[in-house]
């Protein structure tokens, strides 16, 4: 029994059951399918990140989001600048307590290079519908190229728990043909 | 052989129960129940506010109470109730006296002290962290206080387990090899060391930090280390429950393990493999090579998940063979239909296999796929995850072997049989359907630890689809359902420890049913007559789910923008 010592003394010269052997066969083999699959993706699938990241003060990355602002915004909506950044071009996006900063509209089909940082806590970047889900550190820019496939209105939640006002920290992004 | 040390014999197995350990096992047990009940009444206030209809509590208290929830039974239940099971595997299995009981009472207050500390700590409303506590968010310092002292308790009670092993071993209390059950405790006590120098690691420099007397923490070298000891903590769990599988079908069928080699192999690879398992939670984080995410997050291999798909075919298995060799042989289910059903230990265990492999097992290899993850990091699909694992797994499985501790070690009849028949069906049912109602919810994007889907304090507005709405009131009805049957297990518990009829010293209880060692299908098993054919199609059924929900959350991903 379980509970017992082995009843038989030399127990690792114990044959295994075919059964057992069959399955742990299966299941290495699956392993393996699961493990190759994911580099697989790297070649043949078209959702990896690049993992492009710096070390960055969060008052350098603010500094680089405010000369885009300042540059592309189009219009202005409830308090924030909605940003038309040109296709290709690097876009920040900064997370702070308790906003997503700016609105950012991106042109469909386009590649941009996404900066993400945050100016203080973690916090979780989550664009929805789609239900991409990256985590924002401070005093690191991570850099995501992305193609928006779909036009359309996207908002962005904070999916890290950042204090009391978490479930006030919505962004936006569009997506224009 | 005089009597070197205080101990009585049991009745049912034959044993020698050493009167220390089993005071040990005890107080423990208790600890574990009462923060067990503690920490189950924060999480039902924790599923009602995230019932949109209920919204029970306000923010502050919300996030407090999913922080207390979280350190409670995650950490103070499991931890405690695996301290009992260590000085069962150890002292008692192996007819052992336990070594140093004087150590393991220091490591019980150690315990008990650290995780009251921390409790007032999250109480006083100064440190709503959640039980992750990431930096740059800070707690108050008796909050990393408490987890350390905790902590420390914990390891003193790993060392008096090991001690305990040298002792039995040096005064011959058993012949040949450890018992399999007392192998995936030392598998568990093991990690169990790797867990807690990772925790003190990162902990204690978080502490000096809280008090500012260190000046900055990275976030990303935390967070990686603190889930050497987050993640690492919950492989102790699995193969602490895997043992208490094999315990409940030793106990309750006089199974034998098929294979010994098989089976010890698959707890030797938790303990080759799972400390990788800090890479889940850093799959969509800065700084990370993919080849480091894909070797890590996938334990080389999925070698550990291998240790656990062994796992899963051999505990059915053994039982299936010792309900064959009972006669039991008409079809290819009659060993399971026959199955105690109605024993609770049976029920529990048997719901935590299928719900741990089904739910827990599966969703956590698909969310811990590199590029998958990217559609799961931080929704509530995570909870919905270990929740499978370790509610409907550990918890249930823990429960369900406290009902044949209690008659075997605190020698108190059952009271309550009728609830305590029907406990594991409820706490089972209402814990599988928190998990895939979760998940469900986490598919359709909804964010975990959030007090407000709606977002109506928020600037600019955003909605879930109506079928997320519905997934989070479904999770909280099974959460009223699991509740109820945690509730159940308490006061039946707690009312027999108190109030039970006391049994006799050389009285066998009746209830649960434990047949008589002598009865051990000891020599069932060996390759030429092994037959198992109704095991062997509810892992074929196993494995078709597997790879069918597999592929279809690469489908899933497929379909989000293009990342690069």
């Amino acid at each position: 029994m379980a509970i017992t010592p082995p009843s038989e003394r030399i127990w690792w010269r114990q044959p295994i059951a075919k059964i057992e052997l069959i399955w742990i066969i299966v299941a290495f083999t699956w392993g393996l399918i699961m493990f190759f699959m994911m580099i697989y993706w790297h070649g043949a699938g078209e959702q990896n990140l690049s993992n492009e990241a710096y070390q960055i003060k969060p008052q350098v990355f603010a500094q680089h989001a405010q000369e885009m602002i300042d540059e592309y915004t189009v219009r202005e909506e409830s308090g924030f600048p909605v940003v038309h950044p040109p296709a290709g071009s690097d876009v920040y996006l900064i997370a702070r307590l308790w906003q997503w900063w700016p609105i950012l509209e991106l042109e469909k089909d386009q590649s941009y290079r996404l900066h993400l940082s945050s100016m203080d806590w973690q916090h979780g970047f989550s664009l929805q519908p789609v239900n991409i889900n990256v985590q924002v550190h401070p005093g690191y820019d991570m850099v995501i190229t992305v193609k928006p496939d779909r036009a359309g209105e996207y908002g962005v939640l904070c999916n890290e728990f950042c204090g009391i006002g978490h479930h006030m920290m919505v962004g936006k992004i569009y997506v224009v043909e | 052989m005089g009597k070197l040390f205080d101990y009585r014999t049991c009745p049912t197995t034959g044993l020698r129960v050493d009167r220390a350990a089993e005071r040990l096992i005890k107080a423990n047990a208790v600890a574990a129940i009462v923060f067990l009940a503690i920490g189950g009444l924060f999480g039902l206030l924790v599923a009602l506010t995230r019932w949109p209809a209920v919204h029970l509590l306000p923010a502050d208290w919300f996030y407090l109470a999913l922080t207390a929830h979280g350190f409670d039974v995650l950490l103070v239940w499991i931890i405690f109730f695996e301290m009992a099971i260590l000085y069962f595997a150890s002292a008692i299995l192996l007819n052992s006296r336990l070594a140093g009981p004087k150590w393991a009472w220091a490591g019980f207050g150690l315990m008990l002290v650290g995780a009251l500390i921390t409790n007032v700590a999250v109480l006083q409303g100064g440190s709503s962290v959640m039980f992750t506590s990431y930096v740059p968010m800070m707690a108050e310092p008796p909050f990393y206080l408490g987890i350390i002292l905790f902590a420390v308790g914990a390891l003193l009670g790993c060392g008096v387990f090991f001690g305990t092993l040298v002792v039995a071993k040096r005064e011959k209390t058993y012949e040949g090899s450890i018992p399999l059950v007392t192998f995936g405790a030392l598998t568990a006590a093991i990690i169990a060391v790797f867990t807690i120098a990772s925790g003190a690691i990162i902990l204690i420099p978080t502490l000096l930090w809280s008090l500012g007397l260190v000046s900055h923490i990275d976030p990303i070298i935390y967070k990686t280390i603190w889930w050497a000891m987050g993640h690492s903590s919950q492989q102790i769990n699995v193969a602490a429950h895997v043992s208490v599988w094999y315990a409940i079908a030793a106990l309750v069928f006089g199974a034998k393990p098929l294979s010994e080699k098989v089976s010890r192999t698959a707890f030797l690879m938790y303990i080759l493999f799972l400390q990788l398992a800090s890479a889940h939670h850093m799959l969509v984080e800065p700084g990370f090579s993919s080849e480091w995410k894909i070797f890590n997050t996938s334990y080389a291999m999925y070698l550990a998940v291998l240790g656990s798909m062994i796992h899963g075919m051999t505990v059915p298995g053994s039982i299936e063979a010792a309900q064959r060799a009972r006669g039991l042989t008409k079809g290819m289910f009659e060993w399971l239909r026959k199955a105690p059903w109605d024993n609770p230990a049976f029920a529990g265990m048997f719901m935590s296999l299928v719900f741990f492999g089904f739910i827990g097992g599966i969703s956590g290899v698909v969310m811990g796929t590199e590029q998958i993850n990217l559609i799961m990091h931080n929704t509530i699909y995570v909870p919905g995850h270990f929740h499978g694992t370790v509610v409907a797994g550990t918890t249930l499985a823990f429960m369900a072997i406290t009902y044949i501790l209690v008659p075997l070690i605190f020698r108190r009849e059952l009271i309550l049989k009728k609830v305590a028949r029907w406990q594991p069906y409820l706490f089972g049912f209402g814990v599988a359907g928190i998990s895939i109602f979760m998940m469900g919810a986490g598919t359709l994007g909804v964010s975990r630890r959030h007090w407000d889907m709606t977002f109506a304090d928020a600037i600019l507005p955003f909605d879930y689809p109506s079928a997320a709405y519905l997934m989070m009131g479904l999770n909280g009805i099974f959460a009223i359902l699991a509740a109820i049957g945690g509730l159940m297990f308490v006061v039946v518990i707690v009312g027999s420890v108190f109030f039970g009829k006391k049994l006799a010293e050389d009285e066998k209880p009746l209830y649960p049913e434990v047949p008589p060692a002598a009865a051990a299908v000891s020599h069932y098993g060996s390759a030429e007559t092994l037959k198992i054919p109704g095991t062997a199609f509810l892992v074929g059924i196993f494995f078709v789910a597997f790879v069918l929900y597999y592929f279809v959350n690469w489908k899933y991903l497929s379909e989000v923008w293009p990342l690069s």
